[in-house]
This record gives structure tokens, sequence and C-alpha cells, in this order.
């Protein structure tokens, strides 16, 4: 079974104390640390993208028909999108409402 | 082991002239250091560089205190700086000057065995500047037994390039018209 | 063919490092190690050393370029002093933690104020808990050999971590003496191509320099000190394998007619070469005095150095820089504590001398030799005894 992080001797750590496993952040679920979600009402997109450039947690992503989807395993509900948002058309609601 | 002291201003060339020496001496088989007297460049103030030559490996590396050779670039520094100090009572004055030895003597008080070429006239006439650390190096390895004069040509040559010609005819001059009297 | 040439230990510096076929150097120039990099940075222009040549605006830039270019793979050098250093201190802790093999000339300068440019051990002394390899060298022969032995020391898979290979500035750097120089076949047969464990690349992902939370930063420093600990071995091994290829023999803890010695005196850097000569005229005076010098300083040879003074009576530790409100000099601070629990320890006498520029003559190291023995007899309790200072 491997050790988990907190777990290793000092000597079975990766040279140097790196991160060797590109992009395992991704497994860490941010997304349980949310209160609100966004909502987007996809009739007043205007696929600018803003939403996609200003997300700290890279967690919305292009959709197939130009507007965005959101990645809830990995949103925090921190809201910034909905704030820049040109035509007001996210909007943030409680969870589990 | 010999060691030298130079004397001159900042500027003059007093370092390179140690250099020289040092580089002549080591590509003859033998062991030498030259080292400035370490501080900021401070053109026309009087400073001082240091040589060591020896058949043996040289392990001593502080300053040179008790020269057995002074070399003076310049003649003006004579009357400010004491040139003689620490002076081996057997060592050897090689002094840029216009003037005789007699002259030097009786104007300075100079006891050891002294050496005197009119450097900056050879200078002016074959360089055309008076810089004469080159020339001054001509009459020091006639002085004292540093080096073969030839030794010389190689490391003028690499380090002045297509002035070196200019430089080691100074040289010889130097060499030739160098006056020396041993007490 | 070896070749014998005479030349400024600066610029046999920079042609040691032009043979190691450095990828990147990224230097700002600092008195007096500033021939030094002048040197690199023509023959990089000239075409002879094929190498990135980064000019920086600080030595906190130059530390943190080579951090980058050594973390993408390249073999890399830089060079400073004093201030230069002082101004690196927060990425100097990063280098080896990060563990990349970097090569750094010091040539050692005491530290500001007042200001002074001379020479004295004030610099590497301040970052000495930084985790590099730290080696000093007493004259060019060993500052060129030295600094070709440390990329192999560096890069050994075993070690990865820095190493500052430390001259005295003016005293060393800027006195031209005789080199043995090695030719490119024969540096290259010494030292092969650096072969990176783990580089930045773009195809291959990893992440320098990641948070280290309360749950991992014991493991990460308990790790780096075991490695650098470690290295004395591999650091063994290479000067061996240098020894068998080019005749020259370096050892961790050199000594100097320390056979039969009842006092040894122990230095480090060029000012060994001075002692030696004292040496010579107290031997020649039938006195039973001989020299330590401390070629590593970091890791810190401590069994060497238990065995080198085995046996004598007085050991006369002579610093060159002071650790202000300290218990001695930094140097001779670190040999107590490594001789405190040997049974029939010598004597420490602490001396700190030679600071800012001041020479250390023969007749200096002869009156430490005197004086030591002297308070050894009395069992004097000092801290240190400031040498050859107006009272």
């Amino acid at each position: 079974m491997t050790k988990k992080f907190n777990e290793k001797a000092w000597h079975e750590y990766d040279l140097g104390f790196m991160v060797s496993r590109p992009g395992c952040s991704a497994e860490y679920r941010t997304g349980d640390w949310r209160s609100q979600q966004p909502q987007t009402n996809k009739d007043k997109c205007i696929k600018c993208g803003v939403c996609y450039l200003v997300c700290p947690e890279g967690a919305i992503q292009l959709a197939a028909d130009g507007t965005y989807d959101f990645d809830l395993e990995h949103c925090k509900g921190c809201g910034i999108c909905a704030t820049e948002c040109w035509t007001g058309c996210i909007s943030m609601v409680e969870e589990g409402e | 082991m010999i060691e030298v002291r130079v004397h001159g201003r900042g500027g003059q060339g007093g370092v390179t002239s140690a250099e020289m020496l040092a580089i002549a001496a080591i590509n003859e088989g033998k062991f030498a250091q030259a080292f400035p007297s370490f501080g900021p460049e401070r053109r026309g103030a009087p400073v001082v560089a240091f040589a060591r030559v020896s058949e043996k490996r040289i392990r001593n590396r502080t300053k040179v205190y008790t020269p057995d050779v002074v070399m003076v670039l310049d003649p003006s520094v004579l009357s400010i700086v004491d040139v003689t100090e620490g002076l081996k009572s057997d060592g050897m004055l090689v002094i840029n000057s216009a003037k005789s030895i007699a002259e030097l003597r009786s104007e300075f008080g100079f006891k050891t065995s002294l050496a005197r070429v009119d450097a900056t006239h050879i200078a002016l006439q074959e360089l055309g500047l008076p810089i004469t650390n080159t020339t001054m190096l001509g009459a020091t390895v006639k002085a004292a037994a540093l080096v073969p004069v030839e030794a010389l040509v190689g490391p003028l040559e690499a380090r002045f390039g297509r002035i070196a010609a200019k430089n080691i005819k100074a040289l010889h001059r130097a060499f030739a018209e160098t006056e020396i009297e041993m007490v | 063919m070896a070749k014998r040439v005479g030349i400024e230990v600066s610029l046999a510096i920079s042609e040691a490092v032009k043979l190691a076929q450095v990828d990147a150097v990224a230097a700002y120039p600092i008195t007096p190690q500033t021939h030094i990099v002048e040197h690199l940075s023509e023959l990089v222009a000239e075409g002879e050393l094929d190498a990135a040549f980064i000019p920086v605006e600080s030595e906190h830039s130059a530390m943190s370029v080579c951090a980058g270019t050594s973390a993408a793979g390249a073999r890399t050098y830089t060079a400073t002093s004093s201030q230069g250093l002082a101004l690196m201190n927060e990425i100097l802790f990063i280098i080896p933690a990060l563990r990349l093999p970097i090569v750094m000339t010091i040539a050692n300068r005491a530290l500001s104020g007042p200001i002074s440019i001379w020479n004295d051990h004030s610099d590497i002394m301040s970052v000495r808990d930084t985790g590099w390899i730290a080696i000093f060298a007493e004259n060019g022969q060993e500052a060129f050999d030295l600094t070709l032995q440390s990329f192999k020391i560096a890069e050994d898979h075993r070690v990865l971590l820095p190493i500052s290979v430390n001259i005295d500035g003016f005293t060393l750097s800027h006195v031209i003496e005789p080199h043995e120089f090695l030719d490119q076949e024969e540096v290259n047969r010494f030292l092969p191509e650096y072969k990176p464990a783990v580089q930045l690349n773009p195809d291959d992902p990893v992440s320098m320099g990641a948070v280290g939370v309360p749950e991992i930063y014991a493991e990460a420093k308990k790790c780096q000190d075991e490695v650098l600990k470690g290295s004395i071995t591999v650091i063994k091994e290479v000067f061996a394998e240098f020894a068998e290829m080019f005749g020259r023999e370096y050892k961790v803890v050199e000594t100097y007619q320390a056979e039969g010695a009842e006092t040894l005196l122990l230095t480090m850097g060029s000012v060994g070469e001075t002692a030696m000569e004292a040496i010579d005229q107290l031997r020649a005076a039938g006195r039973k005095v001989g020299l330590v010098r401390l070629r590593l300083w970091r890791p810190f040879p401590a069994a060497d150095l238990r065995a080198a003074v085995r046996g004598i009576k007085t050991l006369a530790v002579i610093d060159r820089a002071v650790s202000f409100g300290g218990t001695g000099g930094p140097v001779a601070g670190e040999v107590r504590s490594a001789l405190y629990s040997v049974k029939d320890a010598p004597y420490v006498a602490s001396f700190i001398t030679g600071l800012g520029g001041r020479d250390i003559t023969v007749d200096d190291f002869i009156g430490m030799a005197n004086q030591a023995e002297a308070m050894a007899k009395a069992n004097e309790i000092h801290e240190y005894k400031m040498i050859g200072v107006r009272e």
C-alpha cells in the first residue's frame, strides 16, 4: 500500500521534494469547499470567455457550442466569474437550493 | 627567491611590468608571482606592484616587505615616497631618471646598488608616449638577474599585439643604455 | 597534453569553467570577482565557449537565473564576492533544497561596514548554513583543479548539491602565478557530460519548489542534511579519481609537517601557504609544530579533523571572520564542537586575524604558535584573541 504524503520517511520523497506527477493537484477536490455555486443563463451568454479567463481554479471549460461549462469538482464557489460576467448571465446560488 | 617592488603612478603600467616579469620567469621554467597593491584603481596616485621570482615553488603570499629589487617607473615619486623602504642592504634600486647616478645619490641619499636609465626619453622616442613600464623592464633585467631580456619578448608580444614591436625596441634600448653602480 | 601557463588565478578559473563546457553563466560583476566573469563573457563572445552568458541586474537575479538554468538541465556556473553573496542570500538556501548542482566561485572579501573590498572570510561565514558544499583553494592550481572537480562532485546523482569554491580575494584572485592546465581531451575524460536526474521539460513536467507543509518540512531538512553530510564520500572519491588521472592529490583535511607535532596551526584558504613557511622556520628551530589546512568547510569533515589532530597538545585555529558576540572565531567554534567529546582532546586556542585585507605574515604565524602553546600551558580560558589589533 502506498504511503500518504505525510507518512513517508525523509528518504522516501522525490528528489528535492518536487512534485513529479504532473497534474496531480486535480485529485484534490476543492469543490467540497463551496457554499455557493455558479449557475448560467446560457441564453444571455455572448461567449466572450471572461469567466474562463478570471477563474482562479481553471474550473471553467469551453463547451462545444462556444459557451462555458463549470467543473463543480474543483469550483470553490468564489464568485469571481459572476462578478466579472459582462451580461450578468452567471449568478451564484446557495448550495443545495 | 628574488622579491621585486615596482613604484609608479596609477595608469603607468606598473602592474603590467610586474606581470610581464612573472610570466617571463614562468615561461623560463621558474616559479613566480605578480600582484598589484590591492585596492581601487587610482589613476595618478603613487601605487606599487609586486613580483617574486624563484627556482622553487613560492608559498609566501604576503606583500613584499623586504624587496631585493625596487623598480621606479616615474622619477616624480622619488620625492613623495620612500622607495627604499625595506630594501635589502644588498638590494638593487632601478630608477627612471634623466639624472646621473651621482646626482641621484646626493639628492636622495641612496646607499644601495643603483641603476638608472632615462626611460621617459626612450619611451617618448620609441612609443611616442611617456609610458615607461616596458622600457624599465629592460633596465631591471640588466641590473638584476631575474630573467634574460629575451624572455620578456614573448610576454610583451602576447600582451601588446600590434604595438609590441615598439615596446620591445624600447625594452632593448633600455637594456643597452642602463648604467649600473654596484656597492 | 597538460601545459604550464603563467596566468592570473581569476583567468585560470575562467579557463577551467570553459574546459568544463558549462551551458550557462549568469553573473554580476563585483570586486574582486570581476576578472573571472569578465573573462568568461569574452570567451563566450569570441565563440570559444558555447554557453549562454546571461547578464543580470543584481546578484539576487544572478542566483535566481542560475536556479532556472540548472533546473532546466544546464551545467551552470556563477561567481561573486562579499556584498554580492549577501544579496544572493535568499536564493542560496533554495538551491540545495531543490538539489541543483550549481558551481560558484566566491572570491572571498570582507563585508561592509566599514566598506572594504579586501580579503577575509566574512562573506562565506555569513552563508555557512545555506546548505552549500564549501571548498577552499590555497593557490591558483588548486582553484583550477577544484573548479573542475566541483562540477563532478555536484553533479553526482548521490549529491546533486551546489558547491562554492572559495578563493581569497586579491591575495589569490589577482595573482599571476604558474598553473598546469589540462587540455579539453583530458578534462572530457575526467568530467562526463552533465546528466540531470530530473529537469524542467514541458514534455515530462514536474513542479520544483512546492510548499513544504509542517507534515513534511522536517523530513525535507533532514534529507538535505543527510545528503550534504553523505557528499563527503563522493568528494573523496572524486579527489582520488583526479589524483589517479592527473597526479595532483587533494584531501578534505590537509596536513603539513604534522607528523610528531605537539602543536598544530589550523588555517583555511591561501594563508595556509604562508603558514608553511612559518612551520619550516619553527621546525628548523627544533619546535614540534605543524599545520592543518581545512579544505572542506561544509560538510564539516569532523572525523578527518579528529584523526589529523589525534595525540597533539595544542591546536591554534586561525579565523578570518568574527562571529559577533559568539564564543570564538566561526572555525574555532566548529573545531571545539567536533573535539569536545574526544578523550584527551587538545587545547584549542582561537585567533582572529587577517581581517579586511590585513596581511598575516610568517612572523604572525610564529607568534600565534608561541602564544597558543603558552595559553595551553596555563590552560587559559578564553573565547578568542584578536591578533595584530591595536589596543
